[in-house]
């Protein structure tokens, strides 16, 4: 509660101090993405693994608020092979949305900065490091070679354009060089019929408030997929939809995924959608990857205290429980991390004094599966430390 | 008859007069006059039940032009019925725009009148209380609503939010109130020390507690939890959920749970009804319903759930399109759009009611040679 207080009530002073702080760092930030006419070399890349889409390296991404500095995403990371899915599960606050957004640089700037880390980005004959590409190159990558599909289908379409220009707009600026009007609008048609919506042609016409929810879904997706990207990056696609209509849009997330042989990283609390979706599951809490393994791993082995709580949380149908498990605590406070194991105040297995030690390093249960806690030091598997490699 | 029907539209308009107090009452014997009603709308009171609804309706005008002409109805709830049993929870699962809240509104009436039907609370039909009664019956029944975060005023203290309704129902004497705050507080896992701070200095968790502390502190025997947990986070749903429960077994409330997360609702329920288009189309035991579903659309909605395990691929019954609009519902059976078994009966004739099992009811033409084998 102190801690609260401590954050909670700054006075102006102190405030406008660390506002000015602030000011300096992300101003230094903001110069290295605003520069223009960068040589290539500077953030072009090699990929450690040709067969992933993306390597995320030890991220940091920081937020310069006036209340201080808060660690929204503090050292992930993980990669996405080519035409897998990897599904990235937490909280609400655990940086799942950051770490996306960080990707696709698209963070609320200035405050919002990657500070540290790499994100390899593979577009097949070249390969960019997002975290030292400027602003200019990086609206070439997004929409073409990565694309995102928002949580909000209510909020993230333009009320005041219809459907039909939301799409045009997307090939146009990316393929539009040498396509005609016609063209364009044939290919927008497309592109809706892609995703199911059977009155295509109508829809075009329409604005987005004369859809459902889950139709507006599906013109986001066809948005996101209209350049046929490499990878697709999907935040919470349908936790505002109803289960019959996530039914759906699942099944087109797998159909398209085949059909234009991309990638999916898709961000949910929904251990259900995860384990039908995913091949390759990511874990995290509090800002850091707890663990992270293939699904069937993480599902049949789950080792990590909060991965445990997470999915006995959960009620499951044709599993009765008397009373459901409940985490016990709260996230610690973003600005305020404690110095060791994160999850520890929360934690139900307390393992002993090394907890109180500084955070867990990453240990290899298999060469796939990775977990950030005490209780499984000593067990590590031989070949699963060159892994990163 | 006529004249009370003419009291309770006037009501409608002025909700917030009290002028209503100075019309006629049979103020001595209130209790008689419902009862008489009920009896005449052949509805009959069971004891075991503490809610029994019946064919209940509830049409919305839409309004048009300039004069604001009523060019349609949306039929949001078109003949809901059930018996709740004391002490039970019945679950209310279906997509969104199905009906659900607003079944649950109309059955508190707090969404006006209603269109026909009955709703017997404890064996009084709710739109025959007159406006003292529904005030004295407003605390036997209160609503948890879904989003914690607009349904709390942001410029009341939090022991203000809770007691505000105490007071003015005058449940406890002035010197104890602090105390009975403090003590639903408490049971609903509060610090005491929260009672001076406002709403936006809580997370989401907290503030559903206040809500259910809101609710609680009139001491109610029936409760409409409208989605209490979908605006929450997994670990602080589990937490919503035993606290729910918990309540239910101190004060043996009943709970009406309306939610489109069917695993949740599984976990809670006794019973369980599946809405579709403002129509019940099945309705029985949790374990029935879940085993053994019966209508086409349950059988969908049920194979739609995500099951955490990757090494089950589920055989998906994925249903085609979307809800039909409940301004202008499709003729006879109203699902027969997207069902996989429809029959040509089902375009023009709405199925009934049958009971299956013991308990069990469903909608749908599948099961009209069912229900007569079973007779």
């Amino acid at each position: 509660m102190a801690k609260k207080k401590e954050t909670g009530y700054l006075s102006a002073k102190e405030s406008r101090r660390i506002a000015k702080a602030n000011r300096k760092i992300t101003d230094e930030f903001e110069k290295k993405y605003k520069r223009k006419n960068v040589p290539e070399s500077e953030y072009l890349t090699e990929m450690h693994d040709k067969s992933n889409v993306l390597e995320i390296d030890d991220l940091h991404t920081y937020f310069f608020t006036d209340v201080g500095t808060s660690k929204a995403v503090d050292g992930v990371s993980f990669e996405v092979p080519q035409g897998k899915t990897v599904g990235v599960v937490g909280e609400s606050g655990c940086g799942k949305s950051v770490t996306s957004l960080s990707v696709m640089q698209l963070l609320q700037r200035p405050q919002g900065q990657i500070v540290s880390g790499s994100i390899r980005l593979n577009l097949g004959d070249k390969a960019y490091d997002v975290t030292n590409t400027p602003i200019e190159v990086m609206q070439k990558l997004r929409g073409n070679f990565v694309s995102m599909v928002f949580q909000e289908p209510m909020t993230s379409l333009n009320p005041v354009f219809r459907i039909g220009d939301q799409i045009d707009e997307v090939i146009e600026l990316h393929e539009g060089q040498h396509m005609t009007k016609e063209e364009i609008k044939a290919r927008s048609i497309e592109m809706l019929e892609l995703v199911g919506i059977a009155n295509s042609e109508g829809v075009y016409k329409m604005y987005p408030h004369e859809l459902s929810g889950g139709m507006r879904q599906r013109v986001m997706i066809a948005i996101a997929l209209a350049c046929s990207p490499r990878l697709i990056i999907a935040d919470e696609p349908t936790t505002a939809l109803d289960v019959t209509i996530q039914a759906q849009i699942l099944d087109l997330f797998r159909s398209l995924k085949d059909r234009i042989n991309s990638s999916i990283m898709i961000i949910t609390h929904d251990l259900g959608v995860i384990a039908e979706m995913a091949d390759y599951v990511v874990v995290m809490y509090a800002g850091r990857v707890v663990e992270k393994g293939t699904a069937e791993e993480i599902f049949a082995h789950p080792a990590h205290p909060y991965t445990i709580g997470l999915m006995a949380s959960k009620p499951v149908v044709g599993k009765k429980v008397d009373k459901l498990y409940s985490i016990p605590g709260k996230v610690p406070n973003p600005i305020n991390m404690p110095d060791y194991c994160y999850f520890r105040d929360r934690c139900e297995m307390k393992c002993g004094p090394e907890c109180d030690g500084e955070y867990p390093h990453e240990i290899s249960l298999s060469p796939t599966h990775k977990v950030s806690c005490y209780r499984f030091y000593g067990q590590q598997v031989s070949d699963g430390k060159g892994g990163e490699q | 008859m006529a004249n009370v029907k003419n009291v309770r539209g006037m009501q409608h308009i002025n909700e917030h007069a009290e002028f209503v107090a100075s019309q006629p009452q049979p103020a001595p014997n209130a209790g008689d006059a419902p009862r008489e009603a009920g009896v005449s709308s052949l509805l009959e009171y069971d004891p075991q039940y503490i809610l029994q609804v019946r064919d209940l309706k509830k049409h919305f005008p839409i309004k048009d032009g300039m004069l604001s002409r009523v060019t349609g109805y949306v039929k949001a709830v078109d003949g809901v019925t059930f018996n709740l049993k004391r002490g039970t929870t019945m679950g209310l699962v279906g997509e969104s725009g199905c009906g659900k809240t607003t079944t649950g509104r109309t059955i508190l009436r707090l969404n006006g009148d209603k269109t026909a039907g009955d709703v017997l609370f404890n064996g009084k039909e709710v739109y025959d209380l007159t406006k003292k009664e529904l005030h004295d019956a407003r605390t036997k029944m209160q609503i948890i609503f879904q989003d914690p975060f607009s349904s709390l005023s942001p410029r009341m203290p939090v022991g203000e939010i809770i007691g505000e309704a105490v007071r003015e129902h005058n449940l406890v004497p002035k010197a104890e109130f602090n105390d009975y705050i403090d003590d639903i507080m408490d049971k609903c896992g509060l610090q005491s020390f929260h009672k001076d701070r406002y709403p936006h200095e809580f997370s989401g968790g907290q503030r559903q507690r206040i809500c259910i502390a809101r609710a609680l502190a009139l001491n109610p025997e029936f409760v409409v939890c409208d989605e209490p947990v979908s605006a929450l986070d997994v670990s602080i749903q589990a937490q919503i959920i035993n606290l729910l429960e918990e309540l239910q077994e101190q004060f043996g409330l009943t709970y009406l749970f309306i939610s489109h997360d069917l695993s949740v609702v599984e976990h809670i329920s006794d019973t369980v009804g599946v809405m579709y288009l403002g129509n019940l189309v099945e309705y029985g035991d949790t374990d029935d319903i879940f085993r053994n579903p019966l209508h086409p659309y349950t059988k969908a909605l049920f194979s739609a759930i995500p099951v955490p395990d990757p090494t089950v691929k589920m055989k998906r019954i994925v249903l085609e399109g979307s809800i039909p609009s409940p301004a202008n519902p499709p003729e006879g059976c109203k699902f027969h759009t997207r069902c996989a078994n429809c029959m040509e009966k089902c375009k023009h004739e709405a199925p009934v009611q049958k009971e299956i099992e013991p308990g069990h009811y469903v909608v749908c033409h599948l099961y009209d040679d069912a229900a007569e084998v079973s007779k």
